[in-house]
């Protein structure tokens, strides 16, 4: 079965949504979660092997298939993953599940619906992380649009209509020119559509900008950089819980990993000519950003800020290059990790919230005070993922922090000092929140009533928990699969594509 | 062997998980006995450890390796030497002291068990800190005892003054940490490894190492490190301008008041910049900066002292004052002089800090000196060991604190950097203030009228249990007395004993470098004749009668006549405001910082987000398109002959066009 692998990762998801699709209507509810809880589990069962059976010495793509699919342009069904693709499908796979468990009473309008929503975005995620062909990635980069906007559309707040839009719209309008780069490849590089091709296609420098434009374009919308960032605290607010998880764990992985895949080795000499203008918005985002979600009022919108400006620490780290045009290993795998530990913390503070969004139906952080008081559980875990939200050591949160800073000194100090600001940033943003909704005595009578964690709220937060404490305290297994790919990356970026 | 070195950290580690995901099932006295027992083994190897480093084996080694990128090694690993060796000792006896103690102190507390899990999981924090061989540990460490800090100081949950003091606490630490992290970051970029022996081995060979952070501005390298590093140090150990946390720190219970913030985390700051000595040693602008600053703290946090009513405080203010001598003598170079500041600090404070709490129990959780005062009757432990540690605190000849302190200020006195002058006049001048700050406060408590009857019912110091209020003063159990008395004896002969082997044997060995051109250390001991002669020349120096000034003018002022101070206050209220105020620095802070950085925030949602991105550039995208369809939309009327009339014309143009083109 190792031959097939990767389509078992893409495809059982996606056929368990189908299944539950066809449980149909909500008086079959109970069949449509065990079905989907079974899914994502034999989901995330098939993905393992691609950690167990990985090898970490060669940057060559492994688990590969390839078949043809549309001969007559050359298009091929070719997967596979490397130490780049790999973390991110079993990060998704994972999330899956526990958007699953943490759906499970919650959710009571439309469930298979909902189930089969995100079973088969997790499906089509896989797949675009792990296509080696452009079209074939193109097809799975826009598939999965679908069902997280109807996601936030179908089973959103009161303003869903606005934030679905918004997020379709912007989130499209980037990746048509990525198509037209795409096809602009297709012909440069004699009618193939393998990414890897492109890797080693030279380009002149006009061409390399341009084209390196049409994926910024792109994947900068999807990260989100700032000034292309406000769909995301729309959609966040709007979106259901798991939606949210998925929003912020998965889908803002998607534009970093096109700058990995893509522009990078793609567009070397681009990527190189434009790293200043990346790093000032990626540095924005980590200021600009940390300042603005200090003031917001709603929770949701607080730490999907506090996202936005995490993720400006993946831009920074993919785009420093020092005098040599060679990209700092340690700063691009800590920018990996920090996805990761992102990936975990992002979901689990957006799980939080949903915990207590069940219990209050309110995200504004006045309606809370003093939870610690009835809930001390829930507090225990709310601070374990407050303090890696704020990038204290021993938990997730300082390991790509902590790298990619100290990539950084080595290429400019004052990146690194910019960027270390959201020690402070985030500390304050994340502890100032969860002081006034956690801490102090209980405000009011809604808040007496709230109930601690349920068993089933238990198990999705020991998860997490585990995660994040197992990722800051020995990131080593986590990290030693990238080094290869991360290595070759760095050399084939500073070799360039321009005649020397 | 490791396997000791292992036990030191990980028996207080296991003690914390048993008490703390546990404590719901092992129950109250099982959770104190399982911590306590980890600590107690923490110590006993510690102890086992110290003979052992005595005898001259050490250990330099990795644990695990956490994690590894190129060929960049992050490692988890313990340096056993005789600076870790005494580290350990005095945090694994303090910590040991303050859990017992606690068992009296948190005796009702509804939290009792979460209370031994934070204490343990502190010490665990601080011994990985102080037993690491390189930075990554010695951050992990960092962060972690601010972590531990901040839970405990926020440990009374509902009350607005504990939380509020909690996140100063760890946001102001995260200012330190925020140019640590920078440090460590510049070692790394430059040195090429977090392992200490490594980095030190090279330190030398960059010594005259620039680095142009500004254009045009060429700074020593090493000096820059440095002085990020001590960046830290001024959050951790609250040097001026980043102490205005820890007296709000007082809002925690007073076990980790004694065991954090004034024995141990606090004086984390010092021991790293002692380990760092083969650092520091090679930028004088550097050592010229920490003396100056450790002056300021020493000096003007002692001021704050004499006017602080809330007992607590004023032990907290005397940390500080304490704290900046400790730094004084790194920026002098007398590392070994500020390790053994420390640890005989450590005892004395811890003391005063625990006696303190024994008091406030027995007059009911009041915290206000002026509403106590005779009590020397009703508690003759606690007053006995409260007067050897003021004793010790400033500096009585043959006491442990004499010995330490004095030797820092003749330590400044033999510094030639440019900021010793001003660091000896304050030093020297600080004798006085805390003469004067701590007897104020052991003769308001102990003597003097008793006014405890006068003050019922304010419950500073909530206890969800309550006490039975009213009732007179009584001494308090022995979990509580015995740590004083098991404190009390140190703080009376640690000095006169370890002095000679510490300051001018050779303990420290090679764990602690001074370079030839700081003798300072030497020129001390040339003016060393032994612990005895040093006592005695004492008494005919200038620190022994300010320090004796300072006392005698406290028990002028409150023992016979009280009105002076009350008439002091009136005339020169100004003074009396800005000590009051403590100098403004928190008034600023919550003013300029956290008020701008809400203002800007918000600006920067409101102006950039909502109505720049979002209003004129995304919305304005979509009404641009709409305007432009509206525009277009008359065209597509429906009817035939409009359509037709449009044909028409565009025919005549085309035809135009076509004929006027072919003709030549």
């Amino acid at each position: 079965m190792l031959g097939s692998t990767l389509s078992l990762v893409i495809w059982v998801p996606i056929v368990a949504g189908l299944l539950v699709l066809a449980t149909g209507s909500d008086r079959q509810a109970a069949l449509a979660r065990w079905i989907a809880l079974a899914g994502a589990a034999l989901g995330l069962w098939v993905a393992l092997p691609l950690y167990t059976g990985f090898d970490a010495t060669t940057a060559a793509m492994q688990f590969q298939e390839l078949k043809p699919w549309v001969p007559q342009f050359n298009i091929h069904y070719h997967l596979g993953v490397d130490g780049i693709s790999m973390p991110l499908i079993l990060l998704n796979s994972f999330i899956t599940l526990l958007v699953v468990i943490a759906g499970w009473e919650v959710i009571q309008k439309k469930v298979a619906q909902y189930m089969a929503a995100f079973l088969i975005m997790s499906g089509l995620i896989n797949g675009m992380f792990a296509s080696l062909d452009a079209i074939l990635f193109y097809l799975f980069f826009e598939a999965m649009l679908i069902p997280m906007y109807l996601v936030i559309g179908v089973w959103g707040g009161p303003n869903r209509v606005y934030a679905a839009l918004k997020f379709f719209l912007y989130t499209l309008l980037g990746s048509l020119l990525l198509l037209v780069a795409l096809i602009y490849l297709h012909f440069q590089s004699a009618g193939s559509f393998e990414i890897l091709d492109f890797h080693r296609q030279p380009l002149a420098l006009t061409a390399q900008v341009l084209v390196f434009i049409a994926f910024f374009s792109s994947f900068a919308v999807k990260v989100p950089m700032w000034p292309v960032h406000t769909w995301l605290p729309d959609a966040h607010v709007e979106a259901p819980t798991g939606g949210s998880v998925v929003l912020a764990a998965i889908t803002l992985k998607i534009g970093a990993y096109g700058f990995l895949r893509f522009a990078l080795p793609i567009a070397p000499d681009a990527s190189h000519k434009l790293a200043g203008f990346v790093i000032a918005l990626s540095l924005i985002a980590v200021v600009y950003i940390g300042l603005v979600a200090l003031v917001q009022a709603d929770m949701k919108k607080l730490i999907a800020y506090s996202s936005i400006s995490h993720m400006g620490f993946v831009t920074l780290a993919f785009f420093m290059f020092d005098a040599s045009a060679r990209g700092s290993q340690l700063a691009i795998e800590g920018g990996l990790v920090q996805m990761i530990s992102h990936g975990f913390v992002s979901g689990a503070l957006f799980l939080c919230i949903g915990v207590m969004y069940d219990r209050l139906h309110s995200r504004q952080i006045k309606d809370y005070g003093g939870l610690v008081n009835v809930m001390p559980v829930f507090a225990s875990f709310f601070m374990l993922f407050a303090m890696a939200n704020s990038g204290l050591p021993a938990t997730s949160g300082f390991v790509g922090e902590f790298m990619v800073i100290l990539g950084a000194i080595k290429i400019n100090f004052w990146y690194a000092a910019v960027a270390a600001t959201t020690l402070i940033f985030g500390a304050a943003y994340t502890l100032w929140m969860y002081k006034r909704v956690v801490f102090g005595p209980v405000v009011n009578e809604a808040v007496k009533n709230m109930a601690d964690l349920n068993k089933r709220e238990f198990l999705f937060m020991t998860l997490l928990a585990v995660c994040v404490l197992a990722l800051g305290l020995y990131p080593k297994p986590f990290t030693d699969p990238m080094h290869a790919t991360v290595v070759q990356l760095v050399n084939h970026v500073a070799q360039g594509k321009l005649p020397q | 062997m490791k396997t000791l070195y292992l036990l030191v950290p990980v028996a207080p580690l296991i003690g914390a998980l048993l008490a703390g995901l546990f404590g719901k099932f092992i129950g109250r006295t099982l959770s104190h006995v399982v911590t306590i027992a980890g600590v107690a083994v923490a110590f006993v190897a510690s102890m086992m450890i110290f003979q052992d480093v005595n005898a001259g084996h050490g250990f330099n080694g990795p644990v695990y390796t956490w994690m590894t990128s190129g060929h960049i090694k992050f490692e988890i690993g313990f340096l056993i030497d005789p600076l870790t060796a005494l580290m350990i000792l005095v945090v694994s006896f303090v910590s040991l002291m303050v859990h017992v103690y606690t068992i009296g102190y948190m005796h009702d507390d509804p939290g009792y068990k979460r209370f031994f899990s934070y204490i343990s999981l502190f010490t665990f924090s601080m011994l990985m800190l102080v037993m690491s061989n390189n930075f990554l540990q010695l951050f992990f460490g960092w962060e972690a005892v601010g972590l531990m800090s901040y839970l405990l100081i926020g440990f009374w949950y509902t009350r607005e003054s504990a939380i509020y003091a909690s996140l100063k606490a760890f946001l102001v630490n995260r200012v330190g940490d925020f140019g640590f992290l920078l440090g460590i970051g510049l070692i790394l970029a430059w040195f090429g490894s977090l392992d200490y022996a490594t980095v030190f081995a090279q330190a030398d060979g960059l010594s005259g190492q620039t680095v142009a952070l500004l254009p045009g501005h060429e700074w020593s390298l090493l000096t820059v490190i440095c002085v990020l590093l001590f960046v830290g140090a001024m959050g951790k150990s609250a040097q001026f301008p980043l102490h205005v946390w820890l007296p709000d720190s007082m809002e925690g219970p007073t076990p980790i008041s004694a065991l954090i913030h004034a024995a141990t985390m606090v004086t984390a700051g010092i021991f790293m910049v002692a380990r760092m000595s083969p650092l520091f040693e090679l930028s004088d602008t550097a050592l010229n900066f920490v003396m100056v600053i450790g002056a300021i703290t020493a000096l003007f946090m002692g001021f704050l002292g004499m006017v602080q009513n809330d007992i607590k405080r004023v032990v907290a203010y005397s940390t500080l004052s304490q704290l900046g001598y400790m730094t004084v003598a790194l920026g002098a170079s007398a590392y070994s002089v500020a390790i053994f500041h420390l640890m005989t600090h450590a005892f004395f404070k811890a003391l005063l800090f625990l006696a303190a709490g024994s008091v406030i129990i027995a007059v009911h959780h009041n915290q206000d000196i002026r509403y106590m005062g005779g009590l020397r009757k009703y508690m003759p432990i606690t007053w006995i060991t409260s007067l050897i540690g003021s004793l010790a605190l400033i500096g009585t000849p043959f006491l442990s604190g004499f010995y330490s302190k004095d030797s820092i200020i003749e330590a400044v006195a033999f510094s030639h950097l440019p900021g010793a002058g001003f660091a000896y006049f304050a030093v020297t001048l600080g004798v006085f203030v805390t003469g004067f700050y701590s007897f104020r406060m052991y003769f308001l408590v102990f003597h003097g009228k008793e006014r405890f009857q006068q003050h019922h019912g304010h419950d500073m110091e909530h206890h969800a249990g309550g006490h039975n209020q009213g009732g007179m003063p009584h001494e308090t159990p022995w979990v509580v007395t015995g740590p004083l008395l098991a404190l009390a004896v140190p703080s009376l002969v640690i000095g006169y004993i370890t002095i000679e082997p510490l300051l001018f044997g050779d303990y420290f060995g090679t764990s602690i470098y001074v370079s030839d051109r700081h003798p300072v250390i030497h020129e001390l001991s040339h003016h060393f004749h032994g612990a005895f002669a040093m006592a005695l020349q004492a008494l005919v120096s200038l620190p022994f009668w300010l320090a004796a000034a300072g006392v005698g003018l406290a028990a002028f002022f409150y023992l016979k006549r009280q009105d002076i101070p009350a008439m002091l206050m009136r005339k020169f209220r100004w003074l009396y405001q800005i000590l009051e105020r403590k100098y403004g620095f928190d008034d600023f802070n919550d003013w300029f910082f956290a008020g701008g950085a809400r203002l800007l925030g918000g600006g920067l949602w409101k102006q950039g987000d909502v109505m720049i991105i979002d209003g004129w550039m995304v919305n304005g995208a979509a009404r641009l398109v709409n305007w432009f369809s509206r525009l277009i939309r008359p065209f597509q009327s429906g009817y035939i002959y409009h359509y037709a009339f449009a044909m028409l014309i565009g025919v005549f143009a085309l035809i135009t066009w076509f004929v006027r083109a072919t003709q030549p």
